[in-house]
């Protein structure tokens, strides 16, 4: 009993950076915009807060910091928004260059920050709730507010929510300026919490299990809290097995990978792809079909 | 101002917009140089005259080409019929592996062995990629997302090889292969890591693949599925094979890329990240200012093997981490892509 509780913690602690990036990525998506730069702007977002975090000597504010996290991912964001939304660019092509200025940034300016230790740092209980009461949230936006429906119809179709007098522009960016500033609060979540260091390619991957999981959960908040502890525990049992089991800890090292493959192949068999916002992935330029 | 449809933008045009596009990006770029407390200028001036003004420079530039065309012509055809493998780094490394597996365990009269490994590595690199085709064709799934995450499954692959059953018998403390047999290295320009056969198999890829597109029914195929896939349906043309076609082709010519890295260079199967070195990756930068057409493959590939020449010698002489390549190559996908409006678009003042 003991040890299933333990995982569980465990498979929470590990599910949250998860849970936040996919919640960050759903909400653009939900508007209309993908956003593959995830991977990106977690590690911007790990650099930011840990870099204010560790200010001088190790002793920075940890507030400053995740504050920090959520500026570095929006403003990234507002580049992919910029390019996307207002330059009409493929989504896709977009999302990957801020997945590789991103990671190429933190990369180089992070090079100072490598090996060093923080003192003092956040604990999880704080981001474990707040991701979740965020998955709430997020849910009763869609499903219960005005704004929640004007940002459902912008994502579905922009021509006839612009009709209605909705600001199609003024939304997208938005949306995809606080799903950007979602992933830099993941990062921070793995640079202050989880791991309490900077080390680059810290990321290994989160963002873009993130932006699979969107799919995977069919654009739903509520259903995102269980795919991201799903995942999260099998990073438990990735850890846990490791070494005592002969399988080769490579194995367990692409499991998360393969799993990600796994699951896109079942929600496409289901139809999953049904779900998806009508107009995700389309620039909208008036008069135009 | 108002933006005023364009129909057929003239070459001129093209050319015009898309050099201005990369000086926005090498500004860009300054600025991150300028961050990390380099002057841009001295940056660019070290990259220069370490690559171009340099003989061994050049000889560089030339072996970090190699790759880049392979892969990039893959990919300028796979992009054009919207087919987007950003897997080619994965890719690159299963190439490497059946490569090496030839290599070290298939006994092979020596005339046999190199064209054996090449053929394995095309089909390594093929397979990896027509599973994201695969993938994409039968259950639906978005091949960016697959491509990447076999990416990361190959690694885990390679490393597992040379840490585990493939782990050479006169290493210690380092993780790869045996060293292949003196017959199984591709023979390089005089005094240089340039493996020409490789090149040789680069450049004519490129003049293939832009005869394919544009020269045969299967190639007329493909475009129409790129740009219009309801026609494509009307006509009768199966999107499914046209991406499983070009998912074979771009992935094969990964697997070439891998067999030069590793039967030119390295003679064994080493660490993956080494191995691959954001080729696959750096390659989307080649394609995309190809705008589609394989054969400009051969100018765009240079350039971008010239940043990753450039990169090297930033990290020797400041000791600046190669992300820097990374930095070069997101910004300037950026630039293209945000400068693509102004091709299909003039400004107009009213």
């Amino acid at each position: 009993m003991e040890e299933v509780l333990n995982a569980l913690a465990r498979a929470l602690s590990f599910g949250t950076p998860l849970l936040i990036a996919c919640l960050g990525a759903l909400l653009n998506e939900r508007a209309g915009v993908v956003n593959l730069g995830v991977e990106g702007m977690m590690a911007l977002g790990a650099l930011a807060s840990f870099a204010v975090a560790y200010g001088e000597a190790g002793d920075g504010n940890l507030w400053l910091a995740v504050l920090a996290a959520i500026l570095a991912g929006g403003l990234s964001a507002l580049l992919h928004g910029f390019v996307t939304i207002t330059l009409q660019a493929n989504q896709f092509v977009s999302g990957l260059a801020l997945s590789m200025v991103g990671l190429g940034i933190a990369g180089l300016l992070g090079k100072r920050y490598e090996g060093l230790p923080l003192f003092d740092h956040p604990s999880e209980e704080p981001f474990i709730l707040g991701a979740m009461g965020l998955a709430l949230l997020l849910a009763f936006l869609f499903g219960a507010t005005r704004l929640g429906l004007s940002l459902r119809s912008v994502g579905e179709n922009p021509a006839a929510a612009d009709l209605l007098g909705i600001n199609v522009l003024a939304l997208r960016y938005g949306a995809v300026v606080a799903g950007g500033a979602l992933a830099g609060l993941a990062g921070a979540y793995l640079s202050l919490v989880y791991r309490p260091s900077w080390t680059d390619g810290m990321t290994a991957g989160l963002g873009w299990i993130a932006v699979a999981l969107v799919i995977f959960v069919g654009w739903n908040p509520l259903r995102a809290i269980f795919g991201a502890v799903f995942f999260g525990l099998l990073y438990y049992l990735q850890f846990r097995l490791q070494g005592q089991s002969g399988i080769p800890s490579e194995v367990f090292a692409s499991l998360p990978y393969l799993l990600v493959i796994l699951v896109l192949a079942l929600s496409g068999l289901r139809g999953q792809q049904g779900n998806a916002p009508e107009a995700l992935g389309k620039p909208y330029r008036r008069g135009e079909r | 101002m108002r933006l005023e449809p364009l129909p057929n933008p003239s070459p001129l045009r093209s050319v015009g917009v898309t050099l201005l596009a990369l000086g926005l990006a090498f500004a860009l770029v300054g600025g991150v140089f300028w961050a990390y407390g380099l002057s841009p200028l001295e940056a660019y001036r070290t990259m220069l005259e370490g690559t171009l003004l340099d003989p061994r420079g050049w000889q560089e530039v030339l072996r970090r080409t190699i790759p880049l065309l392979l892969i990039g012509a893959g990919l300028s055809l796979a992009f054009r019929t919207q087919f987007y493998n950003i897997g080619a780094e994965g890719q690159l490394l299963l190439g490497a592996v059946l490569a090496a597996g030839v290599a070290l365990f298939l006994p092979l009269p020596p005339a046999l062995s190199l064209p054996a490994m090449a053929l394995a590595a095309a089909l390594g690199g093929a397979l990896w990629c027509g599973l994201a085709a695969w993938l994409k064709n039968r259950f639906y799934v978005n091949e960016i997302l697959t491509t990447l995450m076999l990416n990361y499954v190959a690694q885990s692959l390679v490393i597992y090889l040379i840490n585990g059953p493939w782990r050479g018998k006169d290493v210690r403390g380092y993780i790869y292969s045996d060293r292949f047999a003196e017959y199984q290295q591709l023979p390089v320009l005089l005094g240089s890591n340039v493996h020409w056969p490789t090149l040789a198999l680069g450049i004519a890829l490129a003049l293939l693949l832009q005869l394919l597109l544009f020269r045969s029914t299967l190639g007329f195929r493909l475009r129409v599925v790129g740009e219009n896939p309801g026609a494509a349906r009307y006509l009768g043309i199966s999107q499914s094979r046209a991406f499983l076609v070009v998912a074979l082709i771009t992935g094969g010519a990964a697997g070439l890329a891998g067999f030069g890295e590793i039967a030119g260079i390295h003679h064994r199967l080493i660490e993956p990240t080494q191995l691959s070195s954001g080729y696959g990756f750096t390659a989307i930068i080649v394609a995309w200012l190809a705008r589609g057409n394989p054969a400009l493959v051969l100018l765009t590939a240079p350039l971008m093997g010239l940043i990753l020449a450039g990169g090297d010698v930033l990290k020797v002489s400041f000791n600046l981490p190669f992300r820097i390549v990374d930095v070069f190559s997101g910004v300037m996908l950026f630039a293209l892509i945000g400068s693509e409006l102004f091709l299909r678009y003039r400004l107009r003042h009213r």
